[in-house]
């Protein structure tokens, strides 16, 4: 059974249909890169996965680990080992960063009937995984993101996920804004987590993250569906020859 | 509404009140025959210019600009009775539910009288005298003094600051007060433990109201934390026109705690009045959680060189709570800093009200003041006024106000969800995290634990309702309207 099995996904944001068909299977263990145009929906499908109530899904259906995603609410997805890596992380004043991830992971111990970690437990772990993502020890008590610099909130999504453990980790455009120290520390802390049991949905617009993620499938999304999927090699092609359909029989699509 | 409205039902609400001040009259009456043995003669006088105050000009209405957010006519209308000593009797089983962890005594009256039995004020330091106000001046009349306790400071101080000429309800309470605490803290003395003063409202099958009575006196240097805390047994209506008159000598510490947590079908008015002098360091926080109409006054003077004050707040309604803050800052003296962060949460129909009034006397130059009110709104329905208010008659005066009005943001929600954390518990997080921001204010002590944790289940309640409300449900049963009118 796939990890993730997405079949003719439709869905719209404000009345706009923004996926229009999108087929997608994923495996336990798989790295896909999912790469294409702005507005082609990439944070759209991030979105839907993550099962943001904004967007509405309007045909189609999700199968994760073989349970109707789209029947979850993002807490119960969470649960279930989908983790999205925001492309805009939110700052959220007065919550501490250690204690949001200690209760969130309390959430999602509960709802595998383990036992709560208390901060005794939980510390030590934190703080080692802050270290292979280089992340100041500072940043413990700080509120959540507030404060933080764009690479500093991307890497703190990174050591959210690293805490997480999820199942599927979705990294919406983790790589934009970064210079090239901060990529490589997210790629470190990224391929620390491959795995034989957790895939990754790596959402970008270039090429450059692949440098230090190498996908297994690299799939281009145009205008809401997946047009192209191919290996590694693909997101080289793509860096030269860009996203027009020339290989694909795909209309080319005027906004309208 | 619409103007023509409002003027006939303003019209039919002042018919109203000065109706109502019949049982005021009667009041006055039965207290000024009883206690003619037992006042001092300016204690009589005292009230006696209070009363005339009160009764010269009745309850204020919407036009007056300080209650213009407020309408009384519900409080107006209800006639309320004194409460007899003794007619109802409270447990300490009962009681035990209000208890202050970590507090070093406790003061507790019950619908305004003194109920030594449920009091606890063993093991004090010599230093700290607590009593009865009522009892404090009537041994001072017969000539002995009650025990740990030297009243001499009382005619001294008290009714010398409480505002009976502009404010009303300070001049209700100078002429109808029966009880309440005295506490002096003498000079030099740090006083670890919070002092508690626990007032209950007991059901008394008839609508009561109390004027409790307080006086702090903090004698220089000396450190302190009160704790004042208005609560309900049962759910029936009463009355509480509290005024705390707290004077802080030469480079005093001192925290003061309101703890509003009555039943949602009380009326409470309460006064605070702070009198600084120079170099003292004094904080209010109030803590708003429950009470129907609830208005708090907080009037700090900052009367000598160098002093520094706190004005902190805290207020969260739901379904028709009506919260109003009243903040009148006074700079009369050079150099000297005041804070007002206040910050309120509200659901529902809930209304809220800041009306923060700072006023910078001529020889007040080098005044350093600030306010700042956040305000969240949970529902369309509910909704916040607020009004900051400077006079400024120094001309060398930094002072800066700033009020925000918002939503938890869905986005952070989506945020906290995203981590497997559920819906209630993650507005429950959000809320607390803005809610903190008023903890963040207060130093460490168990005072600030107590509240911490009332805070906390309070907002765990209205995280809770939220939800519910936000499946379908049937529609909640309105009890009471505090805009009704006349």
């Amino acid at each position: 059974m796939a990890l993730l099995e997405i079949q003719d996904l439709h869905a719209s944001v404000d009345g706009h249909e923004i996926l229009k068909g999108l087929n997608l299977t994923v495996n336990a263990g798989e790295v896909h890169s999912i790469m294409g145009p702005n507005g082609s929906g990439k944070s759209t499908l991030a979105a839907v996965l993550a099962r943001r109530e904004t967007y509405q899904v309007t045909g189609g259906r999700v199968l994760f680990n073989g349970k109707d995603l789209l029947e979850m609410k993002p807490e119960d997805a969470a649960c279930e080992g989908v983790f999205l890596a925001f492309q805009y992380p939110v700052e959220i004043p007065g919550i501490g960063n250690a204690y949001f991830v200690r209760s969130a992971m309390n959430a999602i111990r509960k709802f595998h009937g383990q036992d709560e970690l208390d901060a005794m437990d939980f510390l030590p772990l934190y703080k080692e995984r802050m270290k292979i993502l280089e992340m100041d020890d500072k940043l413990v008590n700080r509120s959540v993101n507030e404060g933080f610099s764009g690479g500093e909130k991307k890497r703190n999504e990174i050591l959210q996920m690293a805490m997480l453990e999820p199942k599927l980790a979705i990294l919406d455009e983790t790589d934009s804004g970064l210079d090239i120290d901060a990529l490589r520390i997210v790629a470190k802390g990224v391929n620390a987590m491959r795995g034989p049991d957790r895939a990754f949905l790596v959402i970008t617009h270039y090429q450059r993250l692949l440098d230090y993620i190498t996908p297994d499938f690299v799939h281009v999304l145009v205008d809401g569906k997946i047009v192209r999927s191919g290996g590694p090699e693909l997101a080289l092609e793509l860096e030269d020859t860009g996203y027009g359909p020339s290989e694909a029989d795909v209309p080319q699509v005027l906004p309208a | 509404m619409s103007a023509t409205a409002n003027n006939t039902g303003n019209e039919n609400a002042m018919a109203t009140a000065t109706e109502k001040l019949g049982t005021y009259l009667c009041t006055y009456g039965d207290l000024i025959a009883e206690r003619q043995e037992r006042d001092p003669v300016w204690l009589r006088q005292l009230r006696e210019d209070a009363w005339q105050r009160f009764h010269a000009k009745g309850f204020p209405n919407t036009h007056d600009e300080d209650w213009r957010f407020t309408n009384l006519a519900a409080l107006a209308r209800t006639p309320f009775q004194r409460a007899v000593k003794g007619r109802v009797t409270v447990s300490s089983g009962q009681i035990e539910r209000f208890r202050v962890p970590g507090a070093g005594c406790r003061l507790v009256f019950v619908n305004g009288h003194f109920a030594p039995d449920l009091s606890e004020v063993c093991d004090l330091p010599d230093t700290l005298e607590i009593c009865s106000l009522e009892r404090a001046i009537a041994k001072a009349m017969e000539g002995s003094e009650p025990e740990g306790c030297a009243p001499e400071g009382i005619e001294q101080h008290l009714g010398r600051y409480a505002d009976v000429r502009r404010d009303v309800f300070s001049a209700l309470n100078t002429a109808l007060w029966e009880d309440g605490a005295y506490l002096r803290i003498h000079r030099g003395a740090v006083i670890e433990r919070p002092i508690h003063l626990l007032y209950v409202s007991a059901g008394a099958g008839a609508a009561i109201m109390t004027h409790p009575r307080t006086l702090i006196v903090a004698e220089p240097t000396s450190h302190a934390a009160v704790i004042e805390d208005y609560v309900s047994i049962g759910e029936e209506t009463a009355f509480s026109n509290a005024v705390t008159e707290l004077v802080a000598g030469q480079d005093a510490v001192v925290s003061h705690f309101l703890v509003e947590r009555e039943n949602l079908a009380a009326f409470n008015v309460s006064t605070l009045r702070l009198e600084l002098a120079r170099g003292t360091n004094v904080s209010s926080h109030s803590i708003l959680l429950g009470g129907g109409l609830v208005r708090n006054n907080v009037h700090p003077v900052l009367a000598g060189e160098g002093a520094e004050c706190l004005i902190n707040g805290l207020f969260v309604g739901a379904g028709r709570q009506h919260l109003d803050n009243y903040m009148l800052v006074e700079h009369s003296q050079p150099q000297c800093s005041s804070r007002q962060f206040y910050n309120g949460i509200l659901d529902d129909r809930a209304r809220g009200v800041f009306h923060g009034r700072i006023v910078v006397h001529k020889d007040a130059q080098k005044t350093d003041a600030k306010q700042t009110n956040r305000n969240l709104l949970l529902s369309d329905d509910a909704r916040i006024d607020t009004k900051p208010q400077l006079e400024i008659y120094a001309d060398d005066v930094k002072c800066t106000h700033g009020a925000t009005i918002g939503q938890i943001e869905e986005e952070q929600l989506f945020y906290l969800r995203s981590r497997g954390i559920e819906e209630t518990s993650a507005r429950n997080l959000l809320l607390y995290a803005f809610a903190a921001e008023c903890l963040d204010r207060m130093h460490d002590s168990p005072a600030r634990e107590f509240v911490a944790s009332l805070i906390g289940e309070r907002l765990t309640d209205l995280a809770v309702n939220h939800q519910a409300a936000a499946s379908p449900a049937p529609v909640k049963e309105e009890t009471q309207s505090w805009e009704e009118v006349g």
